[in-house]
């Protein structure tokens, strides 16, 4: 369970998060959709703490940390229980696709190497790169860096997986191979929060969708009322574009 | 024009040769000293650390801002005097300190630039798996600015080779103080500074061969 409270981001006199209230329960799906600019990722980062939220409280599981007061041990717990997937892969340069799976294992959690590789073959295998295990990211196509991003997602094992725009920097050939990947650790019941503009991905996975705008949720719930029969006027607005 | 005496110089080159060993010792413990000082002084650089940042910067500048014969007779014929517990102090230690010193000042500045030109989705990824900043510096940031430094660092090295011909000055018999006696007992100046000149420049040239052994192995996770 997750749970957080009045989460605020302000850059300078510019508030990009402004007082978001949100639960997810265990092995709930949620897709955030919005136009750019509306504090989707800033969500996602202040949850992860890449961003410093202003005000707020989050609660992960048994953890529980106040924005304004959080340490940095406190922020690295809150890491640790939630792993994320960034829109440009963001692959360790200098470590294979295995050490890259491998890397928080050893270095964050302190799994001996043999097992924390051996976990990571596994998940290679899941995602489909059991034979680039030993490639470096530069040799991998945008497509299987995405992957090897969502398996070192999948390594954290992580309460909540965030997953920001996964296929936004992908040339279109890749898109597909990604969201099968994701679709597959969505039907595992990974708990998860997607920032996603493909709105047919989001109407599949999700059990909620949330729209945002201005910082603010606007309107949220299953995706067949989100898409169908939004209520807000903002809502409609933002689907006719995209839909 | 005399025509070169060959065979002193042949004859030199076994004498000459046996300095080696303590011209590479000197270089190589300052190097790796300065590596140390200057990659701590390159994160306290990026990381802004409170007062050691200003007291690095400071460093910085007086290091690179002094020659460094001036830092070395400072060392082995100043602080003694000021300090008494540094009259022990030899010229072999003298140099090394100074060597590490003025080095470390430069090599600060192009570790620093090094790392600030690591993408800055590498620092996001390593916190995001919950990484501490000194895990994310030594497994992620470090490695790759280190490729990036490398070239860099392996002329300073080369600098500071040829630099430790000034330890001469502090009285220490190393291959340019040798020298400097060989040829005043022959008065074959030329013989013997050419000779040197070349041994210099043949431990440079192999340590190029080196540097480029080292930037393959550095480079392999970018090869494509």
């Amino acid at each position: 369970m997750i749970s957080v409270r009045g989460l605020t981001k302000r850059y300078g006199a510019n508030t990009v998060l402004d007082g978001i209230d949100l639960d997810i329960g265990e092995g709930e799906r949620v897709a955030v959709i919005g136009s750019s600019g509306t504090g989707k990722s800033t969500l996602l980062r202040c949850l992860n703490f890449l961003e410093k939220p202003d005000e707020g409280d989050i609660r992960i599981g048994d953890i529980s940390v106040d924005a304004r007061t959080a340490s940095a041990a406190e922020q690295r717990r809150v890491r640790r229980h939630t792993s994320f997937v960034f829109q440009n892969y963001a692959l360790f340069a200098n470590k294979t696709a295995l050490e890259n799976i491998a890397e928080g294992l050893i270095t964050v959690r302190g799994w001996p190497k043999e097992e924390a590789h051996a976990r990571a073959r596994d998940i290679l295998s899941t995602i489909g790169l059991a034979d680039r295990g030993e490639s470096y990211p530069a040799a991998l196509s945008g497509g299987q860096q995405q992957r090897v991003g969502i398996g070192r997602a999948m390594a954290a094992d992580a309460e909540l997986m965030l997953i920001d725009e996964p296929t936004s920097a992908l040339d279109p050939e890749w898109i597909d191979e990604v969201l099968q990947l994701l679709k597959k650790i969505a039907d595992a019941r990974q708990t998860m929060l997607i920032v996603t503009h493909e709105m047919q991905f989001a109407r599949d996975i999700a059990d909620r969708v949330i729209f945002m705008d201005g910082g603010r949720i606007i309107e949220q719930g299953p995706p067949a009322h989100m898409f169908k029969d939004p209520s807000d006027p903002r809502t409609r607005a933002f689907l006719r574009k995209v839909l | 024009m005399r025509p070169l005496d060959l065979d002193y110089m042949l004859g030199l080159v076994p004498v000459l040769l046996k300095y080696v060993p303590l011209t590479l010792a000197m270089a190589s413990v300052a190097m790796v000293l300065a590596l140390v000082l200057a990659s701590l002084m390159a994160i306290i650089r990026v990381m802004k650390v409170p007062v050691l940042d200003g007291f690095t910067r400071f460093f910085i500048s007086f290091f690179r801002g002094t020659p460094l014969l001036v830092q070395l007779f400072l060392f082995y014929y100043g602080l003694p005097q000021v300090f008494s517990f540094l009259t022990a102090i030899n010229g072999v230690t003298a140099a090394v300190m100074g060597l590490t010193l003025h080095f470390a000042a430069y090599m600060a500045e192009s570790i620093r630039a090094a790392i600030v030109g690591v993408d800055r989705s590498q620092w996001e990824a390593s916190l995001s798996v919950g990484m501490t900043t000194a895990q994310m510096m030594r497994r992620i940031i470090l490695p790759q600015a280190a490729r990036v430094a490398a070239p860099t660092l392996v002329n300073y090295f080369v600098d500071m080779i040829k630099s430790t011909s000034l330890a001469f000055t502090l009285g220490v018999t190393e291959l340019m103080g040798a020298t400097q006696k060989e040829a005043a007992g022959s008065f074959l100046y030329f013989e013997a500074f050419i000779l040197v000149a070349l041994i210099y420049w043949a431990i440079v040239e192999t340590l190029t061969v080196l540097q480029r052994r080292l930037e393959i192995r550095l480079g392999k996770a970018h090869a494509r």
